[in-house]
């Protein structure tokens, strides 16, 4: 029961990162109808930004994590921002008008490039990423061991995700954005700036991926170029089981993969660990392609 | 039988390969790498391009199949204790078509599910069952697991990579001119329009990706009878992007463009060793880059060889007239 527990409590935390990296996917598929691989490599970036940072900003704090956690965050958040909206601009923009195809395969060559340009400018080993957030043990009984860090993680997600929402659902480019992925033409028709709107998207897609890779370094404290590959691959399942283009889903979906994943590897093996979310995937898009909180959508000619 | 021009560029081939063949032993062992490579990758690349290209179907996990082909082959030619008799001549295509067999299964078992769906969703999945195989092959304890198959015979020779080179590029080149070709063709241009005009567009792409998964599987065969050594991470996503990338470069659709860019991303790698750990990322860029400023590929539009052809025949006339 003990482990049960154990099980229940890393599934769920890092559920909540994969739903935070999920979000990315999700709204860029919502609103221009491509799987941005890149994410996951900007997710990488974040990780590395904060590899780097960390340390600086830890001593002009003084030692305070508190105070240097939140400081970190921030910066990686704009940083890998910047890197997300140069490669919609650079890369993804001029395809706009081009076929699917076009943008999945650039899509697949700026993730490469992010990853391999990055074992050149890192280095391709692992690093340690260096402790942000403070580990106290909270609970120690019956062989539960609960420290601060799964809460940490799940209470920054769930704030973050509740930013998002309010965001998305209460702001004026929030509201542009829900135009945007139900019709980009009539959209363009109300005087919306498209590509201001998308360019936005990206700030809080690449925003969300920075803080998710912070907090999943922070539970996995060894970093390297490709490490955002899995991660990314199961956050893009985790938003196309919840239904892409749906936040909710992404979020519901995020949990389902990280506790589905943490039973697998408890309780069968950790050898077929990435193998599962492809198979959740597969078996999603034999049943219900639409995901679980997705809308039907009918094909036009 | 007609002696189509295609047929005497196949049995052309096959001459070619059986001459060289003789003087095989003659070779710098570094350049007859490099060149059993190209005719490897060429197949790779070729048969890709029939599902990327022709029918319009973007696979990444074309790596698997060519993992398939060549645990299968391997599996069979081990078994057996093949040395370099001439049983092992008589023995080693069938390894190899088996291989090829095996993979097709994988083709079918993965493509009738995958490709009801499109784009995106397409390629994510069979990145995902490419991974899938290669997780798999990995936990299989009598083909060495994650520590690789050692021990196989090396049996790959010239005229076996070009043989074959000549025979897949030929039943291609035949294959796409076919009713099925324009069948492909159509799917591929109008999905919705092929089915409207009776296409079964899931038999076409099933097909397609079929004998790609196929001619992948001839390859890996070949592979690994040439490297002797083969493991799971040899057979990553990361080989099919390789194979995609080909593809992309060549121009999709265009098998002469996709050998040409098949022959060259193989040399150029080993003459730009100095700069190695580049490969990767200029690879990326110019993906990024051509996808931008020429989406058709580089090598024109594929025709040229045609228009090569039907001068040589204008001047031919010409003389045989005069």
């Amino acid at each position: 029961m003990s482990e049960f527990i154990q099980q229940v409590i890393n599934g769920i935390s890092l559920g909540s990162i994969y739903a935070l990296i999920a979000l990315g996917y999700t709204m860029v598929y919502g609103i221009l109808r491509f799987i941005n691989f890149a994410h996951s490599d900007i997710f990488m970036v974040g990780a590395f930004v904060g590899y780097y940072l960390t340390p600086t900003i830890v001593s002009i704090c003084g030692g305070n994590l508190l105070l240097a956690g939140p400081i970190v965050m921030v910066l990686t958040m704009i940083t890998c921002s910047v890197l997300g909206v140069t490669i919609e601009r650079l890369a993804y923009r001029p395809l706009r008008s081009r076929p699917t195809l076009t943008v999945l395969i650039t899509a697949i060559g700026v993730s490469f490039f992010l990853e391999y340009g990055g074992q050149l400018v890192f280095g391709p080993d692992p690093k340690p990423f260096p402790e942000l957030i403070s580990r106290v043990t909270l609970i120690d009984e019956g062989g539960v061991v609960v420290t601060s860090t799964p809460l940490i993680v799940v209470g920054t997600a769930v704030v973050l995700m509740l930013l998002l929402r309010w965001v998305v659902q209460s702001t004026k480019t929030g509201t542009a954005m829900r135009a945007l992925s139900f019709n980009m033409q009539a959209a363009r028709l109300m005087g919306i700036n498209i590509d201001r709107v998308v360019a936005f998207t990206f700030v809080l897609g690449s925003s969300l991926a920075a803080a998710a890779s912070l907090l999943y370094a922070t539970v996995y404290p060894s970093i390297n170029p490709l490490m955002g590959v899995f991660p990314g691959l199961k956050a893009f399942v985790a938003a196309v089981l919840g239904g892409i283009g749906n936040l909710a889903g992404a979020f519901l979906g995020g949990l389902i993969i990280g506790l589905t994943e943490t039973f697998v590897t408890g309780y069968i093996s950790s050898t077929y660990r990435d193998a599962i979310a492809f198979g959740i995937l597969i078996l999603i898009l034999l049943f219900r392609p639409t995901g679980l909180l997705g809308k039907q959508e009918t094909e036009k000619v | 039988m007609l002696l189509t021009p295609r047929l005497i560029g196949f049995l052309a081939v096959v001459g070619i390969a059986l001459l060289v063949a003789r003087f095989e032993s003659q070779f710098n062992a570094y350049y007859f790498q490099i060149i059993i490579y190209i005719g490897i990758n060429i197949i790779l690349a070729t048969s890709l391009n029939l599902v990327n290209g022709y029918a319009g179907q973007f696979s990444l996990g074309h790596a698997g199949f060519m993992a398939v082909g060549a645990y299968t082959s391997a599996v069979i030619t081990s078994t057996m204790h093949l040395g370099s008799g001439v049983l092992s001549a008589v023995v080693f295509p069938f390894a190899l078509a088996i291989g090829g067999l095996v993979a097709a299964i994988c083709g079918i078992l993965v493509g009738i599910p995958t490709l009801r769906l499109k784009g995106d969703y397409l390629a994510i999945m069979t990145l995902g069952f490419g991974e899938i195989i290669r997780v798999i092959i990995q936990n299989l304890g009598f083909v060495g697991g994650a520590r690789g198959f050692t021990g196989i015979a090396k049996l790959t020779n010239f005229f076996w990579v070009f043989a074959t080179v000549g025979l897949v590029v030929f039943m291609l080149s035949n294959l796409v001119r076919s009713t099925y070709g324009k069948g492909f063709l159509a799917v591929r241009d109008d999905e919705i329009a092929a089915e409207a005009m009776g296409i079964n567009t899931t038999r076409y792409k099933v097909i397609a990706f079929v004998a790609g998964a196929f001619f992948a599987g001839l390859a890996g065969g070949l592979y690994a009878h040439f490297v002797t050594y083969i493991n799971p991470s040899q057979f990553s996503f990361v080989k099919s992007i390789e194979m995609v990338v080909m593809v992309i470069i060549g121009g999709m659709g265009r098998n002469v463009g996709v050998i040409m860019a098949a022959i060259v991303l193989t040399i150029l790698p080993e003459a730009l060793r100095s700069i190695a750990q580049y490969r990767m990322v200029i690879y990326s860029l110019a993906l990024v880059i051509i996808m931008i400023a020429r989406p058709q590929g580089l090598f024109g539009d594929g025709r040229w060889g045609k228009r090569l052809w039907v001068a040589g025949r204008r001047i031919s006339k010409r003389f045989s007239a005069g």
